[in-house]
């Protein structure tokens, strides 16, 4: 098998997988960040949503091919203690039921704060498109509101 | 402070909760978090250990699969125990003699535990009031419970648990604790985050999926493609030359794929050739729903009858009789199926999601000829259950791969597998009849059909009205179904209320206050056997009219309303839409709910808003269909679920205030909702909606 060296979460680190090995299962099965979860395999549900690049990204979509060393940050390197803007506005919020998306669903949100630091209704519904089926919409979009407040402070 | 936990200390832990399930899940488990346990001193039943450092953890007994149970469930023995909540530790417990009915279903843990839990904590917290006013020589009256430390009253002496419990160990187990005041609970109804919350928003290993143990293997599994075909032959020459592939395990009707990576698992599946062999018809949905319609035409049997339809029907100036269809339905929780499953040496450990530990114990125990004392089972959290992990396949099928391929397996489903190998929500169809005159309805007629099962007939508007018909009838189907969040009541509140507004309308009387009035004549003068209470329907029926100033009009809004009574949980909705292009976008939605005494606001109100969503979601966008016995929606591209776009902006729950013990809360909030939203979009375009999904519908 093919090794390849991936950037993630600011180290560097080697795997060893077939070429079509998507993004998703080296970070699960080969580097131990099971963080990112597994939903669908066909880009729809975004669990398995990680940064390459600060732009949000499918990562059951991805061959390890095409990750090369680009910088890939996902749940478990988001933030140092757990404190970034988002986390704390989930905690707050709690708005997590069974929690498997909220990994997806907080990357999602993380790239979107990056790009549009204090988003509208209309940018959050444009750019997350996750999806929960415990249905923690409602706080998910408020935390995202109070995240944005935070980020301000 | 916690210690890590050592053998030694592991096992006095085990000596004193009597049992040595907790050793194993330890080792089991890396991501139960059961590596840190107090230093226990004093156990006095399976809920409750604390040490003598202070430090206290409190088992949460049932599966939790998002419906906050190991943080309610806890709580309740943390408010008898007088602890302070930011130094219990919680844990899931293992399947394990002592802790009772371990199932997660019918929204039954929180109303089914409520007075056992308070017990345990109310029993912990006796001896260890009656360990400090020995120790102090002072009657035990005079002692007083408080954040983990007991206080003699008059000379304001402390001794705090960890210091008694040593000397609270050596007495005698109280039978009959005495239970606090209902109004001196300080704890329970108010707002607690999920004792996970942290580890969710990280990423830490929490679930199934996460498991990693020595030696493990991942496995995936070739399942028949379609409802009627069965395994023929396999060649697996291709497979087993696929990298990482080590075995390959054929099962009664499967194939199982043992590799190094479930990548490789993939792979290795996608490499076999299986020639399955169509035994049975091969089913379609257009044939269910032509088949529902035929025996609807010919007549079902009658479940419920109350006076006399036919009489009525000729006293009658005007009727309604209208067809609703309602489509299968996956359950699309997150997680897709997994199990861990180590068999050897005449011993099973098994790991994974399942609402039911017990029954996955008694299947694997049964297909593999071990005693059942020789199998460990425990549960991590869950992504999600509605209903799905009611059934033991996917525990049961880790356990044969692991017999079979003997060794260790993490056996990982796709969310293809999970589509067309479910236990569905059933496809049914009603035909609702009522017989009016211009300002009454005299008459009520309900014929139900669906998949596998009749549809009841006791719910309202049965014993408010005089005559009232209800029949039903399952139709015989190989795609198989079971239980999906709020089963039957999420079906059958959407037709019973959307005819409810459709008879509103006919007579021209406000939906509101037409309910009150059906209740209140129901109180007055019930109809046959009465199963709900009309003063609890009118209680949130009254609540969310006020919360919603229902009545009042705001331009380019429109409303809908509707009620539904299950787990014993009353709740009533009003949704407020508006049109966008001609397409109804919900704006907010008012939810009033009678559940007996809340046990964790923010978690209660959490389940009300995830249902109401929960709800909208299936109201309007997927649906399987079977073509020759295969699921057509394959994954989430083609079976639609609802995204943040899709919610309402804001979800508004209010309880009932309420003394009486605490009733289902999972389920109870997503049945109203399709109603309350077609009622809705009947108001804003004039357009009846009687076939889900909406969405096709609106188009």
């Amino acid at each position: 098998m093919p090794k390849y060296s991936l950037f993630v979460n600011g180290k560097t680190l080697q795997a060893e997988a077939d070429a079509d090995t998507p993004l998703l299962w080296v970070l699960r099965d080969h580097l131990n960040l099971v963080g990112t979860k597994f939903g669908c395999g066909v880009a729809q549900c975004g669990a398995c949503t990680v940064h390459m690049n600060d732009v949000p990204l499918r990562s059951c979509s991805l061959p390890i091919s095409a990750v090369g060393l680009n910088k890939i940050v996902t749940i478990e390197g988001l933030s140092e203690k757990g404190d970034h803007p988002l986390q704390k506005a989930w905690e707050e919020l709690d708005v997590a039921q069974c929690g498997y998306c909220q990994a997806g669903q907080i990357m999602a949100a993380a790239a979107l704060l990056k790009k549009i630091p204090n988003p509208t209704d209309k940018d959050i519904d444009d750019n997350i498109s996750n999806i929960c089926r415990c249905g923690t919409q409602v706080r998910i979009r408020k935390a995202i509101h109070v995240a944005a407040k935070k980020q301000v402070k | 402070m916690k210690q890590e936990l050592t053998r030694r200390n592991f096992l006095r832990v085990s000596a004193i909760t009597g049992g040595g399930m907790m050793l194993s899940l330890s080792f089991l488990n890396n991501t139960a978090n059961a590596e840190t346990v107090a230093d226990t001193a004093f156990s006095p039943n399976v809920y409750i250990k604390i040490g003598t450092d202070g430090s206290i953890v409190i088992m949460a007994p049932n599966p939790e699969i998002g419906q906050g149970v190991k943080t309610s469930l806890p709580m309740i023995v943390a408010e008898e125990l007088c602890v302070d909540w930011k130094k219990v530790t919680v844990e899931l417990a293992p399947l394990q003699a002592g802790f009772g009915r371990q199932t997660a279903g019918g929204s039954g843990s929180v109303r089914g535990r409520f007075t056992d839990l308070r017990k345990a904590g109310a029993t912990a917290r006796e001896m260890l009031v009656a360990a400090a006013a020995q120790t102090w020589n002072v009657p035990v009256a005079e002692c007083m419970a408080e954040d983990g430390v007991v206080t003699h009253k008059s000379s304001g002496k402390k001794l705090a648990y960890g210091d008694l419990a040593a000397k609270a160990a050596t007495l005698e187990v109280p039978k009959n604790p005495t239970l606090k005041e209902t109004k001196d609970f300080k704890f329970l109804g108010t707002r607690v985050k999920d004792v996970d919350a942290y580890k969710i928003v990280t990423g830490q290993p929490l679930y199934g999926i996460d498991t990693r143990k020595e030696g493990m293997m991942y496995a995936m599994v070739a399942r028949p493609p379609a409802y009627g075909k069965t395994l023929g032959s396999v060649d697996d020459t291709a497979a087993l030359k696929v990298n990482g592939v080590k075995q390959v395990v054929k099962l009664k009707n499967s194939v199982a794929v043992v590799a190094t990576s479930t990548w490789a698992a993939k792979k290795g599946r996608e490499a076999l050739v299986i020639q399955w062999e169509a035994k049975e018809k091969l089913e379609n949905s257009a044939e269910h729903f032509a088949a529902f319609k035929e025996m609807i035409e010919k007549g079902t049997n009658p479940s419920r009858t109350d006076g006399d339809w036919e009489a009525a029907k000729q006293k009658a100036s005007k009727f309604l009789d209208v067809t609703y269809e309602l489509p299968t339905l996956s359950h699309g929780q997150m997680e897709p199926l997994n199990f861990y499953a180590n068999v050897q040496d005449g011993k099973a450990e098994l790991f994974g999601p399942t609402q039911v530990p017990d029954s996955v114990r008694k299947q694997v125990a049964e297909q593999l000829k071990i005693a059942e004392d020789k199998i460990t089972i425990s549960s991590p959290r869950q992504g999600g259950g509605f209903g799905r992990k009611l059934m033991t396949d996917n525990g049961v099928e880790a356990a044969l791969i692991s017999a079979a391929a003997k060794c260790p397996v993490q056996v990982q489903w796709t969310r293809e597998d999970d589509m067309q190998n479910d236990f569905y929500r059933p496809a049914e169809m009603y035909r609702y009849r009522a017989a009016l005159t211009a300002d009454k309805l005299l008459a009520w007629h309900q014929s139900g059909v669906g998949i596998g099962r009749a549809i009841r007939g006791d719910s309202y508007v049965a014993g408010a009205i005089e005559n009232y018909k209800a029949e039903g009838q399952g139709l015989k189907s190989n795609t198989p179904t079971g239980w999906w969040r709020a089963p039957g009541a999420n079906t059958l509140a959407f037709v019973a209320e959307s005819f409810m507004d459709e008879v509103c309308s006919e007579l021209k009387v406000d939906p509101v206050a037409y309910r009150l009035q059906l209740f209140e004549a129901a109180k007055q003068k019930p109809v046959g056997k009465l199963d709900y209470n009309p003063d609890k329907y009118k209680s949130v029926v009254e609540l969310v009219a006020k919360m919603s100033n229902w009545g009042t009009k705001t331009p380019g809004v429109f409303r809908g309303f509707a009620t539904w009574f299950s787990f014993n949980t009353y709740v009533a909705q009003v949704v407020d839409i508006k049109l966008e292009k001609g397409k109804p976008k919900i704006v907010k939605v008012y939810c009033a709910v009678n559940c007996g005494r809340v046990i964790n606001l923010s978690g209660a109100e959490n389940q009300i808003q995830g249902a109401v969503v929960d709800g909208i979601c299936h109201a309007m966008f997927p649906k399987v269909t079977f073509v020759n016995g295969a699921v057509v929606e394959k994954n989430f591209y083609s079976y639609s679920m609802l995204k943040i776009k899709d919610a309402p902006l804001d979800v508004v729950v209010q309880f009932v205030p309420s003394e009486e013990a605490p009733t289902g809360l999972g389920e109870p909030a997503l049945p109203p909702i399709a109603a309350a939203l077609s009622s809705a979009i009947f108001a804003a375009t004039g357009k009846r909606i009687r076939k889900m999904p909406f969405a096709e519908q609106l188009v």
